[in-house]
């Protein structure tokens, strides 16, 4: 099993290049052969899930193993919070090629987009699998520049401003994050993760750690679009087609953004009460602004965007919730509580976040329009997408039983049980307020009477699409499951505990 | 410690430029000055004092070189940089085809 | 676009070939001297890159020039994972493991299976390079009609 870790990005990067030549030649090619790539990786990710149990695996490339105790290569790390990322980027990957199959019918040049999918693909799963530090600079850029090229893909007016915007604010978070590993390389003199943590724990210099941190969330925040950094993410989100929206919004702020910030607070600094402190007010004022804004837009894409910030906030503020729990020492359950209830958020978001983004699709695909105002009456021309719609909505804004209402409770409950109360206040009435905008978009989409005279002539939408949005609203359903006790234990708290105790990333790796 | 000053203007010159110009072309150029001046200070840690360059000639007896390790991090990053350029003028020239303009006060399609 | 005056176009016929072979000199000493696949496969590059600005953009059919470096570059790189992943068949049974004999240090020979990806790399950034420029003088020619 060893060596199906580099299977996961030679794959998809083959088949990207592969769509390139023979798209041309061969009709037809790419529809059939990028899906096939992605349920090639989808197997790979479930023999490797069950497989893995608790420990983590590394893989040394090129053989070049620890020399004298440093480790010299280049290691690829799959641990449990690695492994549940894989599935979330290579299932919802399918998903959403799948959906494409028949949106981008109307595209042209359709072999580059399915070559620039697989790219993405193929980059998130680097950053995911990487334990060094440059190598995931380099793999986060592989993913970010191919979606820089799929959200200018139909090249309109608003398309190529959201693309410029996306890319200038990208490179200049790329630029930050070269600095702050620069200059983690000057003290440590190493760019292994797990080597840095040794070092770090020797002894470190306060001013510097503080810097290099501030230089980390600032980068990784203009990825993942926490609130100072968030201005590319409406725009983006918003003008590029569908399945790329859901790609974005579902899977790669939370492979490049998050989870890279928790795999370095967590398992690579020693942990720092201000920082501690940061991260949970970025989360906390990214959670209320997000949903604020969000309130007020009428364009439904637009409001799916600022959706996804206030749902991100949510994730970071546990994470924060966590560290300064794990500090105080005295309160271990409710850190636990924090820790995974963020994880299962992630999760959570990523399924009804590209649910609503692919019903989004489905609309516009019908309608040819994105404004509330323009739509009405859907409710019984197209049964399937309301109905999804109709569980995607009331996932995100917590009602039971759907997975939504179990991740939320979960983190208030933490925080209720760490005493910070205003946190746990805050995340209600944020709570309320996305019920209040998505009851908004079900009524004007849905449920109202339509303005728009050719109403009958609007069918469902064809199959691929529907399959796709059908098996996310089970997902959404069937991840409620997670909240049992029982099932937990045996897939979040591997998670959980290779986070909290750092020593079980590092000493596996260095092998001390 | 002066050539880290240097570089860190250098930066500045560049954000001042990425900040305040309004044509497309020259915001472009300005975000390669910046990416410039971080490859500088990248190469710069790397040096040792009285190093060579990291060629090693079989038959010479031992050395001080400089590390190598962040000069194979900027040939990557150098590489990463004329991607991200190129697509970004590919994007401005398009941008120019639309819009018949390249000041970013007129393409002001997306707001709110 | 047209091309240029015919002393341009005679110098550049002259020296577009001595930069080629510098090109593929700089590759394929990439473990010996600074340089390798990157530096090398630019030159290329810039060696075709001359002879189009000299010559003019009428002279070439330019769709199927694209097609042709579009190709090149992606048997470049179909190429370096192929070399990476057959690593996995012999010796130490990892991926980008270095299993071809390395010889002494210092000679053109030597160090494995570097200069075969040096090769490879270099033709595919020169690919790489030429479709972006080729793609720029497609546009170019498109909003001038």
């Amino acid at each position: 099993m060893d060596a199906l870790i580099p299977l996961f990005i030679v794959i998809p990067l083959i088949s990207a290049f592969l769509i390139m030549i023979l798209g041309k030649l061969v009709k037809g090619f790419h529809r059939y052969f990028a899906p096939f790539t992605l349920l090639v990786l989808i197997a790979m990710t479930i023999i490797v899930f069950a497989n893995l149990g608790g420990s983590s695996i590394q893989y040394a490339v090129g053989g070049w193993g620890l020399e004298k105790g440093i480790p010299v290569g280049i290691f690829m790390v799959l641990d449990a919070f690695s492994v549940l990322m894989l599935c979330i980027i290579n299932l919802l990957g399918f998903i959403a090629l799948f959906y494409s199959i028949s949106y981008m019918a109307k595209y042209t040049a359709e072999s580059n987009y399915y070559s620039l999918f697989c790219l993405i693909i193929a980059g998130m799963n680097g950053v995911v699998l990487s334990g060094d530090l440059f190598n995931l600079c380099v793999f986060l850029e592989v993913s970010v520049i191919a979606s820089y090229a799929l959200v200018a893909f139909g090249v309109g007016k608003t398309e190529l401003e959201a693309s410029y915007k996306y890319q200038i604010l990208g490179s200049l978070g790329f630029m930050l994050i070269l600095l702050a590993v620069g200059l983690i390389y000057w003290k440590t003199k190493t760019l292994n993760i797990a080597d840095v943590r040794q070092v770090f724990e020797a002894g470190y210099n306060q001013p510097y750690y503080i810097f290099v941190q501030i230089l980390l969330i600032a980068g990784f925040g203009l990825k993942a679009a926490v609130i100072p950094f968030h201005a590319w993410l409406p725009d983006a989100h918003s003008s590029a087609p569908s399945p790329i929206s859901a790609m974005l919004s579902g899977v790669l702020i939370k492979a490049v953004g998050i989870y890279v910030i928790i795999r370095l607070f967590f398992n690579m600094f020693v942990f720092s009460h201000e920082i501690a402190l940061v991260l949970t007010a970025l989360g906390a004022i990214s959670m209320v602004v997000g949903s604020l804004l969000a309130i007020v837009q009428w364009d439904l894409k637009r409001m799916l965007a600022y959706s996804s910030i206030s749902q991100i906030g949510y994730v970071l503020m546990a994470m924060g919730m966590g560290i300064l729990l794990l500090l105080k020492g005295n309160n271990e359950a409710a850190a636990i509580l924090a820790i995974g209830g963020g994880i299962y958020h992630m999760i959570n978001h990523a399924v009804f976040k590209g649910l609503l983004f692919l019903n989004a699709g489905a609309i516009e695909h019908r309608l040819d329009t994105r404004k509330l105002k323009e739509m009405g009456g859907l409710s019984s021309a197209m049964p399937i997408t309301s109905t999804t719609s109709f569980m995607g909505s009331m996932s995100i804004s917590g009602i039971p039983p759907f997975n939504g209402f179990f991740s939320k409770l979960i983190i208030i409950i933490a925080a209720i049980n760490g005493r910070f109360y205003l946190l746990a206040t805050l995340a209600v009435v944020v709570s309320i307020i996305t019920l209040a905008y998505f009851l908004k978009f079900q009524r004007f989409a849905f449920f109202n009477k339509s303005a728009n005279k050719a109403l009958s002539k609007i069918r469902e939408v064809p199959f691929p699409m529907s399959f796709s949005m059908i098996i996310l609203a089970t997902l959404c359903l069937a991840l409620s499951l997670l909240a049992i006790p029982s099932v937990s234990e045996l897939i979040l708290r591997p998670a959980i505990d290779v986070l909290m105790q750092s020593d079980l990333y590092s000493t596996t790796i260095i092998g001390i | 410690m002066t050539v880290y000053l240097l570089c860190f203007a250098l930066f500045l010159v560049g954000l001042y430029g990425l900040i305040t110009r309004r044509n497309l072309i020259k915001i472009i150029i300005s975000k390669s000055i910046t990416e410039f001046s971080i490859f500088l200070i990248l190469v710069l840690i790397g040096y040792i004092d009285k190093g060579l360059a990291p060629i090693v000639d079989p038959g010479t007896s031992q050395q001080i070189y400089v590390d190598p390790l962040p000069q194979a991090m900027v040939l990557t990053a150098i590489v990463i940089g004329l991607a991200t350029t190129a697509m970004l003028m590919a994007i401005a020239i398009r941008l120019y085809r639309k819009y018949k303009t390249f000041d970013i006060r007129e393409i002001k399609n997306l707001r709110g | 676009m047209e091309g240029m005056s015919t002393i341009v176009k005679k110098v550049t016929q002259l020296m577009a070939g001595l930069i080629f072979m510098f090109g593929i000199y700089i590759i394929l000493h990439g473990h010996l001297t600074p340089g390798g696949g990157f530096a090398g496969g630019v030159l290329i590059a810039g060696a075709f890159i001359l002879l189009i600005l000299a010559f003019g953009s009428s002279s070439l059919k330019l769709k199927k020039e694209v097609t042709g470096s579009s190709n090149t570059e992606s048997i470049g790189i179909l190429m370096v994972v192929i070399l990476a992943l057959m690593a996995m068949l012999f010796g130490a049974k990892v991926f980008f493991f270095n299993f071809l004999p390395k010889g002494e240090a210092g000679e053109l020979l030597s160090a494995g299976v570097i200069p075969l990806y040096n090769i490879f790399i270099g033709i595919e950034v020169a690919g790489a390079i030429l479709t972006i420029f080729l793609a720029l003088v497609i546009f170019k020619e498109e909003s001038s009609k």
